[in-house]
């Protein structure tokens, strides 16, 4: 498995399946997608980075433990349902704006927030079990 | 009215303020925080002492807030001649205890947690006493066994104490329970949640079928909380508490949240058979084992713990006796108790407190060394002997008065009551006089009186104690008919007064002032006696309960061994026996098997081989020489699973299938690596055939529910909201998505908490694996 190919190209894979993630969770809205299967897509590379250069790379790319993404994660989908108090309707009511950007009308919304959420959580907690398991002795 | 209602709320909320400043104030003052601490229930008792004056005009006042108003639940109380007086005992009491501790602690270096506990606790009686909300009511029960437990183990570093306090909580928690499912059958047989309410019920639950379950049931709590026979054995052993806990709890105020629940039941749930049989009976039985065992203790405390269990068992006869004297009585005798029992316990405990020992064998001639102490024993111990003008005279007469009578049941309670008042009696003054009178003997200490905090106490009750002795007159106004009338649930007027009338009373107390007289002459035989008859019975209920906590300990091992053999072999056994159970057995009790289904016609050839290929999937799986590559292989049938998803329109959900199945190949790999399991199943086809029958037994489950599901007919309406819907309201084309995280976002929610937490909970076992490997 660990071949000279594998390894070089492991990070560029890495690196494409994790950008196309994000497209993959941005797009979920009006075409197959979402928070969730983003989040398993970037897993997925990971994983890949993980097999081919060792977990240790992986921590150092990822920077924060995964547990405390998924924490964040976790913490950004509240947020995303809590911010319906300041406009005085239930919890978890999706909320839209559409600033113009250089031209381009872009809709954000409180549902695109809260579908990130779900990303970093399913990214973080599944990461940290699988480099746990990946680990051979340390944590 | 709100100004009232809100000082009320912050007097039950006081207490528990104060709990947190203590340890601080106490660390500031030193053992002097008592003196501002005991503003606290001196407040309370000022303000509860305001609602005197409507209460003995008969008057009711009630108040509270609103809590979950859907299933009618409130914070809110009921102030009533019954509830107020105990609100002014623990209060009252209660400024006296904090004080006595201040004393009795002084320079022990948690002096600031035990002001706390104190505090807490009388914040949880005051609750009790006053909830007129069922829920109120066991939630603060269930706070007083908590604190008493705190309580009766502060002195933690002795195994006597913790024994004490466990025991403490596990009887009085185990009886809370009984108290929690009777009023939940109240609340069912009645529908009200409150016991202002409840009490124009009274026939509704005297004809109730329920209503001996909930007879049993309030008497299951309020039998252990006030220690009534064959629950009395917690309530000597909590004495292993200090002195101040023994004076207020476990005399004056906690055990007597039984006696406090069965007289506010009184008026709902009295005067039936069962309840004028059981009560008495029991009542007139923890009386008479009380106060025999009361005789053959030579320790002040224990003396004075079984003379309470035997004055609990008559305030429970009384309450039970079904006649208005035996109420007044009750009424009398209840507050009579609470004064001359918390003085004498002070006073036991100042004369541990001063001498270093409290067994009245060991102490003598105290009289000269400690004279304030010795007036205020001697007091108190009048009063409880019963004789003139001291309250526990009235009391006594008035409990003569109601019980005496021609008939058996007269006779038989009149005499259990004449005994066990003559024991009581005979320790009462073995308690105040023995130490005191004779020559003085050497104790481990050099014995003095005791600072001012150690004294204020006994001396200002037992002086209440004569006080109201006195004048009696002004305290049934104020206090005593107020009292029964609660307890009756009609008007009652006590007119006892300390001067004696000639009547069968009279005697009676003359005759249990002889018998009392002739006890205390002969102590030490009666203590012989005491001790040869139940060293003949051998057996006591103290022992059974270490009998039945082994047994439940050994019970609870043997269970655990058997649903937990900590092998993983059985558990996925165990587990996937279960599913194909959940699946098979419905559809074939209630006969809803699925049609068997057709073959499609014109099946397109990319489908009947994705079909076939996950066929070959499984087929690989079967036939692997390796586990890793049985792993893979299941991979294939997966990836088949999605592909169909994705020939039938379910881009969503193939896409997460993929991803799904990667995944749980690599992780099921990892695993696999770690758990050191041969890399070949080397087990013979016979041990292999029960698992494939599980197996099997699973998936023919899975899929007959799926056939039986889809056979069923299709209710689209949610389907047909959510088309219309989704971009409409929620600005999304992707159905699937949109459900996702907009109109059930809050579960989606739900389900990433468990995402995370189940994240969490993995790694940890991980890692306690590798910590156990190295």
């Amino acid at each position: 498995m660990n071949t000279l190919i594998f390894r070089t190209v492991a990070p560029f894979l890495t690196a494409l399946m994790v950008l196309f993630s994000l497209f993959v969770l941005l797009r979920g809205h009006n075409e197959p997608g979402g928070g969730f299967i983003g989040g398993l897509i970037a897993v997925s590379a990971l994983a890949i980075f993980g097999i081919a250069n060792g977990i240790l790379a992986v921590r150092r790319a990822l920077w924060f433990h995964p547990m405390a993404i998924s924490a964040f994660g976790l913490f950004i989908a509240c947020l995303a349902g809590l911010m319906s108090i300041f406009f005085a309707v239930p919890f978890m009511t999706g909320l839209w704006i559409t600033p113009v950007i250089l031209g381009v009308e872009i809709p954000l919304s409180s549902v695109m927030l809260f579908d990130t959420g779900v990303y970093l959580v399913v990214v973080g907690s599944i990461t940290s079990i699988a480099l746990a398991l990946e680990a051979g002795d340390d944590a | 009215m709100t100004g009232t209602m809100g000082f009320t709320l912050l007097a039950f909320c006081l207490p528990f303020i104060g709990a947190l400043v203590a340890p601080f104030l106490t660390r500031l003052l030193g053992h002097n925080a008592a003196w501002p601490l005991a503003l606290i229930p001196f407040a309370v008792f000022l303000h509860f002492l305001g609602f005197n004056a409507d209460v003995a005009d008969g008057r009711i006042v009630t108040g509270g807030y609103m809590w979950v108003p859907s299933y009618n639940v409130s914070f809110s109380w009921l102030i009533d001649g019954l509830s107020l007086t105990f609100l002014l005992l623990i209060s009252g009491i209660g400024t006296l205890i904090v004080l006595y501790a201040g004393g009795y602690l002084k320079g022990h270096k948690h002096q600031g947690r035990f002001f706390s506990f104190i505090l807490m606790f009388m914040g949880s009686m005051l609750g009790l006493v006053a909830s007129d909300s069922f829920l109120m009511l066991f939630v603060f029960w269930e706070l007083t066994s908590i604190t008493s437990f705190l309580l009766i183990g502060f002195d933690h570093a002795r195994e006597a104490s913790r024994r004490a306090a466990l025991q403490a909580l596990i009887v009085t928690g185990g009886g809370g329970l009984f108290l929690l499912a009777g009023l939940l059958l109240l609340w069912d047989v009645t529908d009200v949640t409150q016991f202002s309410l409840l009490m124009s019920f009274g026939p509704e639950v005297r004809a109730s079928p329920f209503y001996l379950a909930i007879l049993f049931l309030m008497l299951g709590g309020a039998f252990t909380k006030s220690a009534q026979f064959p629950f009395h054995f917690w309530l000597p052993n909590a004495m292993e508490a200090p002195t101040p806990v023994s004076a207020y709890l476990h005399s004056a105020t906690m055990v007597k949240a039984g006696v406090y629940l069965l007289m506010r039941l009184n008026p709902v749930m009295g005067a039936t058979p069962a309840w004028e049989t059981i009560l008495p009976a029991f009542g007139g039985l923890t009386l008479l084992v009380g106060s025999v065992l009361a005789i053959r203790q030579t320790d002040l405390k224990l003396m004075l713990a079984y003379t309470t269990v035997a004055s609990l068992g008559l305030l429970v006869m009384l309450t039970g006796f079904g006649s208005e004297h035996a109420i007044a009585a009750a009424a009398l005798y209840l507050v009579a108790h609470s004064l001359f029992k918390g003085a004498l316990f002070m006073v036991a405990g100042l004369i541990d407190h001063e001498t270093g020992t409290r067994d009245v064998t060991k102490l003598g001639g105290l009289r000269r060394a400690m004279p304030i102490t010795f007036l205020a024993a001697l007091v108190a111990a009048l009063s409880m002997g019963g004789l003139p003008p001291f309250f526990g005279f009235l009391a006594k007469e008035e409990i003569y008065a109601a019980l005496a009578g021609g008939n058996a049941r007269a006779i038989a309670f009149t005499s259990a009551a004449v005994i066990g008042n003559a024991l009581m009696f005979a320790v009462a003054f073995a308690v105040a006089l023995k130490p005191f009178l004779g020559n003085a003997v050497a104790t481990p200490k050099q014995a003095h009186e005791g600072p001012a905090l150690l004294w204020i106490g006994p001396v200002l009750l037992a002086v209440t104690g004569l006080a109201i002795g006195i004048f009696s007159g002004l305290a049934h106004a104020l206090m005593t008919s107020p009292l029964a009338s609660a307890i009756s649930g009609t008007a009652q007027t006590v007119t006892i007064s300390a001067v004696p009338h000639a009547g069968i009373a009279l005697y009676l107390s003359l005759l249990t002032v002889a018998i009392g007289v002739a006890v205390f002459l002969k102590l030490n035989a009666a203590r012989g006696a005491a001790d040869r008859l139940i060293e003949d019975i051998g057996w006591g209920p103290d022992r059974g309960f270490d009998q039945a906590m082994r047994g439940l300990v050994r019970f609870s091992t043997r269970v655990a061994r058997f649903t937990q053999p900590g092998l993983m072999e059985i558990y996925m056994t165990a587990t996937f026996v279960v599913v194909a159970l959940a699946l098979l057995v419905p559809p074939a009790v209630y006969g809803e098997w699925p049609r068997a289904p057709v073959w499609p016609a014109d099946m397109p050839f990319h489908e009947l081989a994705v079909m076939v290929l996950a066929a070959l999937g499984i087929a690989a799986v079967l036939m692997a020489r390796n586990r890793l590559t049985a792993i893979v292989a299941l991979g294939i049938q997966g990836f088949c699973v999605a592909m169909l998803f994705l020939l039938f329109g379910a881009p969503d959900l193939a896409f997460t299938q993929f991803m799904i199945e990667t995944l749980s190949v690599v992780i099921l790999a990892l695993a696999m690596t770690r758990l050191k399991l041969t890399p070949r199943d080397h087990r013979p086809l016979r041990e292999k055939i029960p698992d494939a029958v599980i197996a099997i037994a699973c998936g023919l489950g899975f899929a007959l529910f799926l056939l039986r599901v889809t056979q069923a007919r299709f209710d689209t309406a949610l389907t047909d909201f959510f088309n219309l819907y989704s971009k409409t309201i929620a600005h999304g084309a992707n159905v699937v998505n949109v459900i996702i995280v907009d109109f059930r976002g809050t579960d989606t929610l739900g389900e990433i908490a468990v995402v995370m937490v189940t994240g969490l909970a993995i790694l940890s076992l991980i890692r306690v694996r590798k910590g156990r490997r190295a």
